[in-house]
């Protein structure tokens, strides 16, 4: 239990960190690398959360693909690739604000409501849910939503070459 | 392990990409801050789903991957549209429907 709170705080402040590097800095690419890093820092912590199978699925989509068609769209809209002062409009003060109300009032409310919840995992691995219940899960009271999401993702691969291509 | 634990990482990563949204100009960096919101959606998700024993909350954390998957390609896609357009991808040049 130590031990995984440890790698949960150091994970958490790696996570943190990068988050907060990747909202203020002036650089496109490092935008994205700095993205890299939280993603993995989720998926560190679904392994945290006996997640495994979203572990792989967090690394394979996210960061094998979603990060990669980032980069196409940073280098397709041909932004500057060094810095560049002109990455944030002038509502920075207003959004810090915003941002932090909604912290305050989202940590107040965990708090209230979860604040003394212990996360206990069962001693007897047997008991966690492990890649075949989520395949259960899927292919049994899922079924509907799972096919309507494969449409959905058709759907918008279709759409978004329809959008992106030269007429 | 508390269960609010990882609420409360959610919660900073959560408002951390509201400020991304709120004030970045270039909109591939707005669509990341997206993706910073919806990763921060999915630790809640699995972490209830541990905290209940069961596997449900792993299967909205996939579906919420797959539409984040769906989302920036057809996100990027209007980016690129846009770009052509206009030679620019600043948020605050696109006001065509302002009134």
């Amino acid at each position: 239990m130590v031990l995984q709170n440890i790698a949960f705080g150091v994970l958490a402040a790696v996570m943190v960190l990068a988050a907060w590097r990747l909202v203020t800095t002036q650089n496109v690419v490092r935008a994205a690398l700095f993205l890299v890093i939280v993603l993995a820092g989720v998926a560190g912590q679904y392994v945290l959360l006996a997640a495994e199978f979203l572990f792989a699925v967090q690394i394979v989509v996210y960061i094998g693909a979603i990060v990669v068609l980032f980069l196409f769209g940073i280098m397709l809209t041909r932004a500057p690739i060094g810095r560049d002062a002109g990455l944030d409009n002038d509502q920075k003060a207003l959004s810090a604000i915003v941002a932090l109300f909604f912290l305050g009032v989202l940590g107040v409310v965990l708090v209230q409501a979860w604040g003394d919840t212990k996360l206990e995992f069962p001693k007897d691995p047997a008991l966690l849910p492990r890649a075949a219940d989520l395949g259960d899960a899927f292919l049994g009271p899922y079924v509907i939503p799972f096919e309507v999401v494969s449409v959905l993702l058709l759907a918008a691969l279709v759409g978004a070459v329809a959008i992106a291509r030269r007429d | 392990m508390y269960l609010s634990q990882f609420l409360l990482l959610a919660a900073v990563l959560f408002c951390i990409g509201i400020y991304g949204v709120l004030a970045r100009r270039n909109a591939v960096l707005v669509l990341m801050s997206i993706e910073l919101m919806l990763n921060a959606v999915n630790i809640n998700l699995v972490a209830f789903g541990a905290f209940r024993r069961n596997v449900v909350g792993q299967v909205f954390a996939l579906f919420v991957i797959a539409i984040a998957a769906a989302e920036v390609g057809v996100g990027l896609a209007i980016v690129l549209l846009i770009y052509r357009n206009r030679a620019s991808i600043g948020l605050d040049e696109v006001d065509l429907m302002k009134g």
